[in-house]
């Protein structure tokens, strides 16, 4: 295997260059999948066939010397929620066990365009609810790094693929952390980017206001590529913003001179562990040396995040998977009368977790409920957008750990209030609709650590800018798990 | 014994409109009434998973258009709101609706009964979908083995416009439901077609003792799909409730159902069983601003309302009863309109728009929307009829021949020879024909007998085949007697 620890850039230069074909290093990417699944089982669905086929078009393309976009003839995967034309979409729930989308999500249509070849999809917390992976009705993903540990979630199987060289990039969801907290997980870079600037159409809806589709690759650059080509107004999409995409790989300069960095106190609260403070440390340290400015700041709201979060996305997730009846798609259970089918179609197929937030949610939508906790958790959404508006103000990025652990064993977290506990970090940048970066930051004991950076609306270039210095300066990204160690 | 002896009735009722939008409220399906099953859908009507509305901007102008001609305040800024309940024919099982901050709200109209004009409030009236329809195996969902979901209605786009409980009489909800049925009809807002269920009520009702100021309390019955289902159900949901008071007992707030072949309303779901909708704001949909341009704009586009239509017509010196029959549909008033820019004469035209235009009309079961007789052919036939070049006898003729054939009036009286004969010396020649062919009624005539006259008139049309100017044979046969 001679590819996968290559960049998208350098994939690109070997196929325009015909040093490999588009179907050889999509078979190449299909082995290695096939080598490595039965220990990291990141992929509920491969298609093998499809992208052999799709590769042998873009090789026609190539051969009649058509010129080619960066991602043209590059294997890619997509978490499961995002809806794929003819090829299954599960949520990973038994649910959706069986349906196939007549539709392509945006985000896959639009790197069908730039000619991304898919290779399979990818698993996840169920319905993207959960932080570990572990509640996919499917399987368990392993983290490359430990196989004994989760990746995280709930893009679990969009991390873990990556961090394993299955695909050099994937797509993931991210309505708490799901894309920043696997990418931390698994020492990959994972951006969620501002709501609004990539289309939710086709992306199976967890929590409306909060989800966000983002790339998850091994490197900023990487991951501004893969940006270039799914960002920008969607009219499928009413939460879409028309704003003017720039070329993100024009952000990418190794100098953060001057770059003003505040890092929010009350992020290196709530249970954060020492040895990831300590990196985290390192880290500011690292920036101070490139030149940039570093301050403590504050954002006072913070110890609300958590119980506004949950009302709100329990609050939209309990009337999104309302649809799941069993009446037109997906599972049916039998029964005689048509509302006891939708009611034990219901009990059957959804999982645990799933059920609780559904629960909560309707229970904090129910009249005499709604004023004190959905009204009350708007309240809180605007004081956070307001903290954070004030330190952006003052600030071109905020640092701040991604999480405050590393990976968890599997089956560690039992208690799902812990695992939330958890998304602490990573939360009120979904509330406040705002972009982050989650990026390798260094290592305790053998497993990755990640830094987060966030930034202003839309500023995701001055986030890779920011992301790319310390990648380059740090080159964590060049770590890679034991397990591909012995594959090389 | 009539509740009106004791009690007073309040009502407001809730009227679902559909908009005459070409495609649907969040997708690009057509509206079209009918189609195969399941035809007129797609991913985002169907709610498959990962799907979007994207609102359509012509149902907004037409929820103005409503608003401004019910003399509404139209919001600067409104927002959708999910409406969550399960039932199979709502494909996502909730409903895209309004709640807190509805499109239009403090409208009114007028309504006149027994010649008394009243106005009626209208509280607010709010955008939403329609969802699909089941159709059951068997008759009814409880003697069905299986039930199917059409969803080529989900979607649709409505607008529910909800009065203040103003309405004192059976005679007033009705009147109510008429004006507001024809204000959105001229207005271009809705097709209001009934028979299609493009219009549907719900009638709040409750009864209170004469002279109480108090409200008692009321019941709902749903899903009413025409003025007389209206009033048959209020009708027997005041006795009813008259009687249950009578007997000293409460009426129950509930949910009923009119049950059109028994004729009864029937318990449907009392307040304890109502739904709790969970209403919380779409945030699949961003919220709506609307400047007072864009009202305007719409404003500007708001045709002659029927209260403006049927004070105009009274100008032109039609009665109130006439200037009320020429405006019941947009479509004969705008014929009428159209007619008086050829020949203005309004009583003319009014007379013959609802006497023998009309007739032929319902005796060919059709409307003024699709009326082969076109508006100036009507007015060229007037106008050959004033210039005495057909009788009035002829002209009935003639509007008949246009309403089969299409072809034009002066074509039809020529290739017909219907030209009537105002030619003086060929009727003396026709006439003293007659005169010598008829002794006896001449004589009649002349020994006093009046009606012989009208034989010889009789006599001279039948020579002519009835084109004969009558007022000419009148002259002509007095100077020759
Ligand atoms: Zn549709």
């Amino acid at each position: 295997m001679k590819t996968i620890r290559k960049s998208l850039t350098e994939l690109h230069t070997l196929l325009v260059n015909k040093e490999i074909s588009s179907v050889e290093l999509t078979g190449e990417y299909l082995d290695h999948i096939s080598e490595f699944e039965p220990r990291i089982r990141a992929f509920i669905t491969v298609t093998a066939e499809k992208a052999l086929a799709r590769a042998k078009k873009i090789d026609q393309k190539i051969a009649q010397g058509e010129s080619i976009g960066p991602l043209a003839g590059i294997p890619m995967a997509l978490k499961d929620n995002l809806c794929t034309e003819e090829v299954a979409t599960t949520c990973a729930s038994q649910m959706l066990r069986g349906f196939i989308p007549p539709y392509n999500a945006t985000v896959a249509a639009r790197l069908e365009a730039a000619g991304a070849v898919l290779v399979g999809k990818l698993n996840m917390d169920e319905f993207a609810m959960g932080s570990t992976t572990e509640s996919s009705a499917i399987f368990l993903t392993a983290n490359p790094w430990d196989l004994s540990r989760v990746p995280g979630g709930s893009s679990g199987g969009s991390a873990a693929s990556v961090a394993a060289g299955e695909v050099p990039y994937s797509l993931g969801s991210d309505t708490g952390g799901s894309i920043r907290q696997p990418a931390a997980f698994c020492g990959v870079v994972g951006l969620k980017p501002t709501y609004g600037a990539v289309s939710r159409y086709g992306l199976v809806a967890f929590a409306s206001s909060l989800d966000q589709v983002g790339p998850l690759t091994r490197t900023v650059r990487d991951n501004a590529l893969v940006l270039n080509a799914i960002a920008g107004y969607d009219v499928l999409d009413s939460t879409s913003v028309p704003f003017n995409k720039p070329d993100y790989t024009h952000f990418l300069e190794n100098n953060v001179k001057g770059l003003k960095i505040g890092v929010p106190k009350e992020f290196f609260e709530h249970g954060l562990k020492p040895e990831v403070a300590e990196v985290i440390q390192r880290a500011i340290k690292t920036y101070e040396q490139l030149g940039a400015e570093i301050e403590e700041c504050s954002l006072p709201h913070m110890e609300y995040v958590l119980p506004a979060y949950h009302v709100i996305s329990t609050a939209e997730c309990s009337s999104n998977l309302a649809r799941y009846d069993g009446v037109s798609y997906g599972y049916r259970a039998e029964a005689e009368e048509m509302i006891d089918m939708c009611e034990t179609t219901r009990a059957k197929a959804f999982g645990p977790e799933v059920k609780r937030r559904m629960l909560f949610g309707t229970y904090a939508l129910s009249s005499g409920n709604y004023e004190a906790y959905y009204v009350k958790a708007q309240k809180v959404r605007t004081l956070i957008k307001q903290d954070f508006a004030q330190a952006l103000a003052k600030y071109h990025v905020l640092l701040s750990p991604t999480t405050p652990t590393v990976a968890y064993k599997i089956g560690e977290i039992s208690e799902p209030v812990a695992c939330y506990m958890g998304d602490v970090y990573t939360i009120p940048v979904n509330l406040a609709g705002l972009p982050a970066i989650s990026i390798p930051a260094g290592f305790v004991d053998n497993m990755p650590v990640g830094l987060q950076l966030i930034g202003n609306y839309f500023a995701e270039g001055l986030l890779y800018r920011a992301a790319y210095a310390f990648e380059q300066n740090t080159g964590y990204y060049q770590e890679i798990p034991a397990l591909l160690r012995e594959a090389e | 014994m009539s509740y009106q002896d004791k009690y007073e009735m309040v009502c407001g009722v809730e009227t679902h409109v559909e908009l005459a939008t070409k495609t649907k409220i969040f997708c690009g399906c057509t509206t079209e009434f009918g189609g195969e099953q399941n035809t007129h859908v797609c991913p985002v009507c169907l709610g498959l998973p990962g799907t979007l509305p994207v609102l359509n901007r012509e149902a907004v102008n037409l929820a103005i258009k409503a608003g401004l001609a019910l003399n509404c305040e139209i919001a600067e800024f409104t927002k959708f709101d999910r409406k969550n309940y399960f039932y199979p024919d709502l494909s996502k099982n909730y409903q895209t609706s309004q709640y807190d901050l509805p499109i239009c709200k403090n409208g009114r109209l007028e309504i006149v009964v027994n010649g008394e004009s009243k106005t009626i409030g209208i509280t607010r009236a709010h955008m939403e979908e329609d969802a699909g329809k089941l159709v059951h195996s068997g008759e009814s969902i409880t003697t069905s083995d299986s039930s199917y979901v059409d969803y080529n209605r989900a979607g649709v786009p409505l607008l529910e416009i909800v009065s203040e409980p103003d309405m004192r009489t059976v005679d007033e909800v009705i009147a109510y439901l008429q004006e507001l049925v024809q204000i959105l009809d001229y207005a271009g807002v809705s097709d209001c077609k009934m028979e299609q269920g493009s219009v549907r009520f719900d009638v709040n009702v409750s009864l209170r003792p004469l002279g109480s100021r108090e409200l008692g309390t009321r019941t709902e019955i749903k899903n009413l799909n025409s003025f007389t289902a209206v009033r048959r159900c209020l009708e027997y949901e005041t006795e009813r409730q008259a009687e249950v008071l009578n007997e000293g007992e409460k009426v129950i707030q509930e949910t009923r159902t009119w049950d059109e072949s028994q004729g009864v309303t029937l318990s449907l779901r009392t307040k304890e069983e109502a739904h709790d909708y969970r209403y919380f704001p779409e945030a699949d949909l961003v919220p709506l601003k609307i400047d007072r341009e864009w009202v305007e704009r719409i404003r500007a586009t708001l045709p002659e309302l029927p209260a403006a239509k049927r004070e105009r017509l009274k100008t032109l010196g039609l009665s109130v009863y006439e200037a009320g029959v020429l405006t019941s549909s947009k479509a004969m008033a705008d014929y009428f309109d159209q007619v008086m820019q050829k020949y203005a004469d309004a009583k003319i035209v009014a007379n013959w728009i609802m006497g023998d235009l009309s007739a032929l009309l319902k005796a060919n079961n059709r409307s003024f929307e699709d009326c082969p007789v076109k508006p100036y052919q009507l007015a060229d036939m007037l106008k050959l009829l004033k210039k005495g070049e057909i009788s009035g006898k002829i002209a009935k003729t003639v509007l008949e021949e246009i309403y089969t054939s299409g072809k034009d009036p002066a074509v039809i009286v020529k290739e017909k020879g219907l030209v009537q004969i105002s030619d003086q010396d060929a009727l003396e020649k026709i006439i003293t024909e007659v005169l010598v062919q008829n002794p006896k009624s001449v004589a009649d005539y002349k020994g006093g007998k009046e009606k012989a006259f009208g034989f010889l008139v009789g006599q001279v049309m039948k020579a002519t085949k009835g084109k004969a100017n009558p007022e000419l044979v009148n002259k002509i046969l007095k100077e020759k007697l």
